[in-house]
């Protein structure tokens, strides 16, 4: 009872030395700690397996199978991956062409799309709103889908067919949308337009500007979508020139044909050797090179994300 | 003064009224092409992007009579024959139907219920370490396996389970164990499903969690340490009721949503191993797997539009109470 009452009087004096005063236990701090640490370690192991298989020797991983600490460390396997670099610059090239075009128009159209039906002025915003949120509760499916954008759009194997799906989002629409309602008083933009300034000059020096942390979000959200699509590609594409990043490595899990059969073209000197790759490590350093981007960039932009993901948070 | 100032605007109204009609062009009759030219730069705005909805979500909505069709690609939409609901009859006599509602459904329901317990756990236990720098360690990397794609984590799922993977040869050996064809065995994968989309996802509900404990005044807690309350006592009293909400909004949305899988999940992680079906195969791969892989229009297009009709109320239902708890989460 001493020891509460002395916690309160330190609290009403200063409220960060009251909120330290009321921390857990030291035993108790250790044992989540405890826990949270090899929970820690359960989210980091398995991409450092992959690594390690990807170095590991082929007679130690017959021997041993996979493991964190191979006996005899090998880097074979990536010098044959780099010796038929142009396939993977190849998928590097369509996945970042289709993540920096996907993201500008998915960012652009979003803002389009949600900057007027925020606005009280405009009569047919409910109507608009609806017309986009409607996509969340019913959709016709896959078949019909599948058909209209094979048959009718005739976009199978065109690297658009990995664009076009994704631009427009009813749940980045939400986002956009509460964000201009909340944060974007009509009467800034009254003023502008006392002087004289046209809607499409208002969207574009007012409206833009005062959304930057909406953008950012839409823009992280959207790009990472792109950089892990598989989807699309399985469905639309089957001409390997438009494979990506993800399709190839999906297609490198599936069969280590895909790998061996390009690189015995490249060069027939490579085709006695191949012997000697194990196909395991191969795939697996396919998977390094395909994760390596996100796990460093990882760092840099996941605060970013988590801002993001609490401004959407506000609502649903 | 007062009684003039409010009539005599009352009385110019009327005037207005009355003489309007008069001067009216044709397109001012109409509300909609008069707002068309009062907000044409709205609408302009509006043009694409509503082309490319129109485009993408609701000429497919078109496309769903094609469950009651028997269709080939040279006839199309339009042109191929009807055959009624025959291929909903086909679909309910087999045994798959059954089976990949089941699978669908029982699968979300446990990812609702362990997601949403993991996640407030994992958000009360972050809140409370006593170094904020640790805690935000931790926070980032339990949220890293989030940004992988399926494939990748189909691959971490390999290295582990492969006959020459580190159970097999390595965890085996420690403890002394029986090797297991994974792959081959379809009663052990509910609970692989389960455990890697927890690892994956659990990440994102703790986001939301720690978002909703930081916006709890801390006044409340202050209160409650003067009247003499423990730190359990405070997570019972004050923390947990300050989550209800958004648990039960949450956890809305999901069960809205139970009709629909994550293909990514069902699709990647077993590798399309037959053997697995029993107990991998959902909705989602079921249609994909009868329209690309065996070429079966009429049941892959009856389990999609079973799939989204269903699906429908759900959502509706699942929006419906939301609106009754809270209206600020009510999505339409």
């Amino acid at each position: 009872m001493k020891a509460i009452n002395k916690n309160v009087s330190l609290g009403l004096k200063n409220k960060n030395e009251s909120l330290s005063l009321n921390s857990i236990s030291p035993t108790a701090n250790l044992v989540l700690n405890v826990i949270f640490t090899v929970y820690c370690i359960a989210c980091m192991a398995p991409l450092l397996l992959i690594l390690m298989v990807s170095i590991t020797d082929q007679t130690s991983l017959v021997l041993n199978g996979y493991s964190f600490f191979p006996s005899k460390i090998n880097f074979d396997t990536y010098r044959y991956l780099f010796s038929d670099i142009e396939k993977l610059l190849r998928a590097y090239g369509v996945t970042i062409f289709t993540c920096v075009v996907g993201t500008f128009f998915c960012v652009l159209f979003t803002m389009l799309y949600a900057y007027p039906i925020s606005r009280k002025s405009f009569k047919y915003r409910n109507f608009f709103s609806f017309f986009m949120f409607f996509t969340m509760l019913f959709q016709g499916g896959l078949v019909p889908w599948y058909i209209l954008y094979t048959k009718y759009l005739h976009l199978q194997n065109n690297i658009f067919a990995m664009i076009m799906p994704a631009v427009m989002n009813a749940f980045y629409v939400l986002i956009a949308k509460t964000f201009f309602t909340i944060n974007l008083p009509d009467s800034v933009l009254e003023a502008a337009r006392i002087d004289g300034a046209s809607e499409f000059k208002i969207f574009y020096k007012i409206v833009i500007p005062m959304s930057t942390p909406v953008i950012a979000t839409i823009a992280l959200f959207s790009f990472l979508g792109y950089w892990n699509d598989w989807y699309l590609c399985l469905l639309f594409i089957n001409d390997p020139k438009y494979f990506n990043l993800q399709y190839s490595m999906y297609q490198a899990l599936l069969s280590l044909q895909f790998l061996t059969s390009s690189l015995a073209q490249v060069s027939p000197g490579v085709a006695s050797e191949l012997a000697n790759v194990p196909g395991e490590t191969l795939r697996m350093a396919m998977a390094i090179i395909g994760v390596g981007p996100i796990i460093f960039a990882y760092p840099f932009f996941q605060r970013y994300f988590i801002k993001g993901l609490t401004i959407g948070a506000v609502k649903g | 003064m007062t009684t003039n100032a409010s009539t005599t605007p009352d009385v110019k109204i009327t005037l207005d009224k009355t003489a309007a009609p008069k001067k009216k062009h044709f397109w001012q009759k109409s509300g909609f092409v008069k707002e068309l030219v009062k907000n044409k730069a709205m609408f302009l705005m509006l043009l694409f992007p509503f082309i490319l909805v129109f485009v993408n979500y609701y000429l497919p909505m078109f496309g769903v009579v094609i469950a009651f069709k028997n269709f080939n690609y040279v006839d199309g939409f339009l042109s191929s024959p009807w055959s009624g609901l025959q291929n909903f009859k086909f679909l309910f006599m087999s045994d798959t139907a059954w089976q990949i509602t089941r699978n669908t459904i029982l699968y979300n329901l446990v990812f609702i219920v362990l997601g949403l317990v993991f996640a407030v756990l994992f958000a009360l236990a972050l809140n409370e370490l006593r170094s904020k720098f640790k805690a935000k360690l931790y926070q980032s990397i339990i949220f890293l396996p989030y940004f992988l794609s399926w494939v990748v984590v189909a691959y971490l799922v390999l290295a582990f389970l492969d006959p020459n993977g580190f159970f097999n040869k390595t965890i085996v050996n420690l403890f002394n164990l029986q090797t297991v064809d994974w792959y081959a065995s379809p009663d052990y994968w509910p609970f692989i499903l389960v455990a890697v989309n927890l690892w994956k996802n659990i990440g994102y509900g703790i986001v939301i969690y720690i978002a909703g404990i930081a916006g709890i005044d801390q006044e409340y807690y202050e209160a409650a340490i003067l009247d003499g309350a423990s730190k359990l006592q405070q997570i019972r009293y004050i923390t947990i009721p300050f989550l209800v909400p958004f648990m039960i909004v949450t956890s809305l949305i999901s069960l809205g949503n139970i009709f629909r899988s994550d293909f990514g999940l069902f699709y990647q992680i077993p590798m399309q191993q037959g053997l697995l079906a029993p107990t991998t195969e959902v909705l989602d791969t079921y249609i994909y797997k009868a329209l690309i892989m065996s070429g079966d229009l009429g049941m892959s297009s009856a389990a999609g539009l079973y799939q989204s009709v269903v699906g429908f109320f759900t959502v509706l239902t699942a929006n419906w109470v939301v609106g009754k708890i809270s209206k600020e989460n009510k999505i339409f």
